[in-house]
């Protein structure tokens, strides 16, 4: 099951020594991610990336966002699941306070934070963060 | 042409040349470092990053230009760098114009040739395994003055359809443009054959050829390819980035006007005409990458001294070590040909539970680099049906260890996602 907050992330985490466990749990909670209707995977949903692609749809209602996303790579589909622990039925006033390269770090998985990635999910959650800005 | 002495190798298949490059000896996420990444980058053996640092401590200047001893003994070296890299494709110093990349070079002659002699409806003929940089500026081109850009397609296994290239050649054919090894694949062009029946089909074409990965597999005589431009780049050939070769027949680069105006390139500047140098100098507009260059000298030297068919035997024993192993892996699909005659040291590959991006990302915290993605070249991927491959490369350092490394990390992937 995908944590429902933060805390449970970086407690679940916390019971790793090793890379391999971390990518373990982490390729399972992207097993847990429900999958994205292929009809929403469209160009326009498409966050390019140079090793894999990532899709996603936004909706704010009320303040509060909302979001689906896929991925065609394994461990970025459970690195999209963490967003969506992070993330998921915030205010946008909460998203703006969530330190995520922090979470990143905490939970060891911080490299993939990293611009020079270039898997599309550094560019997700650069659109979630300009999502989040005061107009 | 670089021959070099014959070299007798360890029966382990151990890398003569590893020793001398100090990167290798360094870890990733703990463990041994398996550099797997040479065709998008190779590391810099000592003799290169010990000229470079020599320069800057011991004798920097600008060149071409000073009347004092170390600028003149700077532009010497300089020039001389030209001629090793001449002598290193059997070229002389005047076909030599360095660039900044095999990018640059390839700009460099569509818009510089390209724009003088072509007109709308002339054909440019490229293949489907083209890196990028063989592509988008002859459509750049295409989109300036209306030429036919044409791409001659490739079999299942990656290997060029002769048949259907020589169907797309034409009277109008007026460039032919092709890799000599496929970034992608590894596939080896039939280079010889591929510009003989060119030059008998098109009487006026042109012929350029991407020595990228060409050059660092393979020893290469210019005169025997006849080619009329050649281009790579220094990061790939062992040498600094920043610096790239274009080889060109010097009565075409003669009959090229100049590609960027600036200082360096002129014979007499006022302010209503301006006399250019010769070639190469025409083409190389304000200081160059002075240090570059002497570093990409020194990697020629240190390659010429190696022996370049040394250094493909070494790769060709390490390519037929690896591939029954790679091949043993449940689910793995190996791309490009069977035929290891026509493939240089490149493993491409596929896996059905694991996206190149899992597999590289797995690799990674195995210590071993390899690239995840469409190798810049997306046409070739879209040929092969596939939106992006996982590719270990070799160079003349690789030993068995890191193949090792390689196929118990990929063994690694299928545990995780298999």
């Amino acid at each position: 099951m995908i944590p429902a907050s933060l805390e449970d992330l970086a407690e679940n985490f916390s019971l790793f020594d090793d890379w391999e466990e971390r990518y373990r749990y982490l390729i399972d909670l992207g097993r847990e991610l429900p999958h994205m209707d292929e009809g929403l995977k469209t160009d326009e949903r498409l966050v390019r990336g140079c090793t894999s692609r990532v899709w996603m749809d936004f909706n704010v209602e009320d303040g509060v966002l909302s979001f689906v996303a896929d991925s065609d790579a394994h461990i970025v589909r459970g690195l999209v699941a963490l967003l969506v622990a992070a993330y998921q039925g915030r205010t946008l006033g909460e998203v703006r306070n969530i330190d995520i390269a922090k979470v990143f770090r905490d939970i060891g998985l911080d490299q993939h934070l990293s611009p020079n990635r270039r898997n599309g999910f550094y560019a997700m959650v650069e659109r979630i963060r300009l999502l989040a800005l005061p107009c | 042409m670089a021959e070099g002495r014959v070299v007798s190798f360890a029966d382990d298949g151990a890398s003569p040349w590893r020793c001398d490059f100090p990167a290798l000896a360094h870890r990733m996420h703990g463990k041994p470092l398996a550099f797997l990444d040479s065709a998008a980058s190779a590391q810099k053996p000592s003799v290169v990053i010990e000229a470079m640092d020599r320069v800057y401590r011991e004798g920097y200047s600008n060149i071409h230009r000073g009347l004092y001893e170390i600028s003149q003994n700077l532009t010497a070296d300089f020039e001389a760098a030209r001629g090793k890299v001449a002598r290193f494709i059997g070229a002389q110093e005047k076909n030599i114009v360095f660039t900044r990349n095999a990018t640059e070079g390839i700009n460099l002659v569509a818009q510089s040739w390209g724009r003088t002699y072509l007109r709308a409806g002339d054909e440019i003929l490229i293949t489907q395994m083209e890196h990028h940089a063989n592509i988008v500026p002859w459509q750049i081109l295409r989109d300036q003055i209306g030429i036919v850009l044409k791409a001659a397609p490739i079999m299942a296994d990656g290997r060029l359809d002769m048949d259907g290239f020589k169907e797309m050649l034409s009277p109008r054919t007026k460039m032919l443009a092709f890799t000599q090894i496929s970034n992608g694949l590894g596939t080896i062009n039939p280079v010889e054959a591929m510009i003989e029946m060119a030059r008998k089909s098109c009487p006026d074409v042109k012929i350029l050829v991407d020595g990228s990965q060409g050059v660092v597999h393979r020893a290469v005589d210019v005169r025997v390819m006849d080619a009329d431009f050649y281009v790579f780049t220094g990061h790939k050939l062992y040498g600094p980035s920043g610096i790239g070769v274009l080889y060109g027949k010097h009565d075409i680069l003669e009959s090229m006007p100049p590609y960027q105006g600036g200082g360096d390139m002129i014979e007499r500047v006022r302010l209503d005409e301006t006399v250019y140098r010769e070639a190469p100098y025409k083409f190389e507009a304000g200081t160059p990458a002075i240090v570059e260059v002497i570093g990409l000298g020194a990697a020629v030297d240190y390659l010429s001294a190696a022996g370049m068919v040394n250094v493909a035997a070494h790769e060709a024993a390490l390519l037929a070590y690896a591939t029954p192993l790679i091949q043993e892996i449940d689910g793995l699909t190996l791309l490009g040909p069977e035929d290891l005659y026509y493939k240089a040291g490149v493993l491409s590959f596929t896996m059905d539970y694991a996206h190149p991006s899992d597999i590289g990302m797995v690799l990674d915290q195995c210590g071993v680099a390899v690239r995840s993605g469409h190798h810049c070249a997306m046409p070739l991927m879209e040929a092969l049906g596939v939106d992006a491959t996982a590719r270990a490369s070799f160079g003349l350092y690789t030993n068995r260890d890191d193949v090792d490394a390689l196929i118990a990390g990929l063994r690694k992937v299928k545990d995780l996602f298999g």
